[in-house]
């Protein structure tokens, strides 16, 4: 069936809140309202208020008693209304979703999935804008997904509601009606830990996710005609990465590109790079070069323009790295 | 009742229950308290000793006097040998605190949180639970691992180091107890919404101290307990220090007990070093929380005897005969009283609890320090269910490099 992004989702947390009642969500308006995006529109009717719970205004509530649930043997879904609100809940999932299964050997893991929208690109409000998957990155013991298409938003989070381990599971707002595709009916899994190779080419890398797997794209096409053959690694999990992907792509094309919509400094593309040094400098013709946000606060919409990477800072990237 | 039915529920019982209290408010209802249409859910339970103590009223429950006399009318019914297994754990305790201060002192054992003085309200709080209650602890909670039976060795073994002496046993409904103050009781409200889901009856118990009722996780659960009406008992050690800041600066309320009446449930504040007090109050919240009444919130008034840990020098903010004040009042010779006058302790009794207590305590530290320190594999293995290439790589740098030193 040809669907949205949103609705992929949608159908993703039916089809396996159908399958296993272990599953709750909870979080603001994922009830009557069906979220802000409609992601869980029509769960309440299906499931029940039980199962698809409107909890107070909350976010560190949310988490926290989530945490609880997996205790008795439930596999709560939490829906975090907007990434740039998801900062209460820091002290929950880095002190305790991460940590739990290791500081108790294995005897209380946290199987819960953390849902959130995420990224610039729309024009939203101020704090509705934020990619600050590094934050969580750098977490020992989560996994950090961010999907950018249909057909693998609804694979990836199959995958995520069935892990043993806790994840953060990030949409990029952008693309949550940006285009449809042909999605799979029945369930099927996108396996974690797993990038895609989304476009094959020989003379460099472009290594992405989320919404910048359509910039990425565009930028490749455009630079085709110029004679630059470029390769879209989709990260698709950004903790724990495939690496091997990521360095087997670069040592075939010998140069890389990493893109992200977070700011520079200390953001994934800092990690990539450094892997690249590390187990691909041979290989190099050319320095890594990221195109990401400046380090500043998300501009108020008049100026997002400014900051959100696009299609013609990535041109300008890749033709600087192949005339080095 | 299905969980649809619970949640519509909820609000109409607590439109009644927010009724209710400000009836009680304006009348001043004195012995009036069992009426009104907010007690409906304490009837489900019988006695309502935690109704007759109103702390908007700066009404505290104290069966036992510090003199360990009981007043006849809140008195319960316990008989001889629970008595005395409630005064051998308080004693345990007591011993197994006093060894982890010394084995600290020796460097044999990390920086660790006295529990001494919270004997009562520990040994209170565990001695309500049942089989398949659960308790979400925090990080002074000595004498509930004691009560329950958690093994000792373990509890020393994590203290000293080791993460492994942090898993709880199988079956054992203790969760792995919380240092980030506050963010426990989140975790046992959460267990209490997956507990009416699964329609089990069951009481989900989180401890926290005074200064925990500052942060945000404490609101929002107090928050989250009444609307989902999870079957709750929240015990509050106010032991009057967040390490050196007072009772006083964490809040203006009178009572700490009192905060429950603005999350639509009750509060009752309980003498937290007589253990008959924390037990009758705790008890009854449990009862309530099993069979549907809601959550509870007891506080238990008491004193922090000791340093906040074993870093802490306390005499930097607190006099000496404020804490000599308070040894006057401890719960275990109150206690130790009461059983004298019902002739169910003497000096040999002592004697035996006492040398019983050290040599479970001798044995369990021989045990922990026995036992291997954690592999290196270990310290990989738990952090995702299975061990990422990352990590595996991690590890085997690690391995060549502890076989190989820098070469």
């Amino acid at each position: 069936m040809i669907m949205t992004m949103v609705q992929a989702i949608n159908q993703a947390l039916a089809q396996e809140m159908e399958r296993d009642a272990r599953y709750l969500i909870l979080g603001e308006d994922v009830g009557r309202d069906g979220g802000v995006f409609r992601v869980t529109e029509g769960l309440v009717d299906k499931f029940g208020p039980e199962r698809v719970i409107d909890t107070p205004l909350a976010e560190s509530g949310g988490v926290g008693v989530a945490v609880g649930m997996t205790a008795l043997g439930l596999r709560p879904i939490v829906e975090i209304q907007f990434m740039g609100f998801i900062y209460p809940a820091f002290n929950q999932i880095v002190s305790h979703v991460a940590r739990l299964r290791n500081r108790t050997r294995g005897r209380f893991p946290v199987p819960l999935t953390i849902r959130t929208p995420y990224g610039a690109g729309v024009k939203a409000l101020e704090h509705h804008s934020e990619s600050t998957e590094a934050l969580f990155c750098q977490i020992p013991g989560l996994v950090v997904v961010a999907p950018s298409s249909p057909g693998d938003a609804k694979g990836l989070l199959i995958s995520s509601l069935r892990s043993d381990d806790p994840v953060v599971f990030l949409e990029p707002t952008k693309l949550y009606r940006a285009e449809k595709q042909e999605v799979p009916e029945g369930l099927y899994e996108v396996p974690l830990g797993q990038a895609k190779i989304v476009r094959e080419g020989r003379d460099l890398s472009i290594v992405a996710w989320g919404a910048m797997i359509p910039v990425a794209l565009a930028g490749a096409a455009r630079v085709e005609a110029e004679g630059v053959s470029a390769e879209v690694v989709d990260l698709r999990t950004l903790a724990p990465m495939d690496r091997e992907t990521v360095i087997a792509s670069v040592k075939k094309t010998g140069r890389a590109i990493v893109l992200h919509e977070a700011p520079k400094t200390c953001g994934l593309g800092a990690e990539i790079a450094a892997l690249i040094c590390e187990r691909a400098l041979l290989s190099l013709s050319a320095p890594v070069i990221r195109v990401a946000a400046p380090d500043i606060t998300v501009p108020l919409p008049k100026s997002e323009d400014y900051y959100y990477p696009n299609t013609e800072r990535l041109l300008r990237a890749i033709r600087g790295i192949m005339e080095f | 009742m299905s969980s649809a039915a619970r949640s519509s529920s909820t609000s109409s019982r607590l439109g009644l229950k927010k009724n209710s209290l400000a009836d009680s408010g304006v009348a001043g209802a004195e012995s009036g308290r069992t009426t009104g249409p907010g007690h409906r859910d304490a009837g489900l339970v019988g006695g309502f000793m935690i109704e007759r103590f109103d702390p908007l009223k700066g009404e505290r429950l104290q069966v036992l006097d510090e003199k360990g006399a009981a007043r006849a009318d809140l008195e319960p019914a316990i008989d001889g040998q629970t008595l005395r297994k409630m005064y051998v754990n308080m004693s345990l305790a007591r011993a197994a605190d006093a060894k982890a201060l010394k084995l600290q002192r020796q460097g044999r054992l990390g920086t660790f949180a006295s529990s001494r003085g919270h004997e009562a309200c520990q040994g209170g709080v565990a001695s309500a639970m049942q089989g398949s209650d659960w308790i979400f602890p925090y990080f002074r909670d000595l004498g509930i691992y004691v009560t329950l039976g958690f093994p000792l060795q373990d509890y020393f073994h994590y203290w000293m180091g080791n993460e492994a002496g942090n898993r709880t046993p199988e079956g054992m409904n203790i969760y792995s107890f919380a240092i980030p103050v506050a963010s426990q009781i989140l975790h046992a409200v959460g267990a209490g919404m997956a507990a009416n889901y699964r329609k089990l009856r069951i009481a989900v118990v989180a401890t926290f101290g005074d200064g925990a009722t500052s942060e945000g996780d404490f609101h929002e659960a107090m928050n989250f307990a009444g609307v989902f009406r999870t079957p709750n008992v929240f015990v509050c050690y106010n032991n009057q220090f967040a390490i050196s800041v007072p009772r006083s600066r964490q809040t203006a309320s009178a009572t700490i007990a009192q905060k429950a009446v603005a999350y639509g449930f009750r509060g009752v504040q309980v003498d937290g070093n007589d253990i008959l007090a924390v037990s009758v109050a705790a008890k009854e919240a449990a009862e309530t929380a099993r069979s549907g009444g809601g959550p509870t919130l007891i506080e238990a008034y008491t004193y922090r005897m000791g340093d906040h840990t074993t870093s802490d020098d306390a005499s930097r903010y607190r006099t000496q005969d404020a804490v000599l004040e308070w040894e006057k009042r401890d719960p275990i010779v109150r206690f130790q009283l009461y059983l004298k006058s019902k002739h169910l302790w003497d000096e040999a009794y002592e004697r035996e609890v006492q040398d019983r207590a050290s040599e479970t305590v001798e044995k369990a530290v021989e045990a922990a320090e026995a036992r291997p320190p954690a592999s290196v594999e270990d310290l990989f293995a738990y952090t995702y269910a299975s061990m990422t290439p990352n990590l595996k790589e991690q590890l085997s740098d690690l391995n060549a490099f502890l076989r190989g030193g820098a070469r």
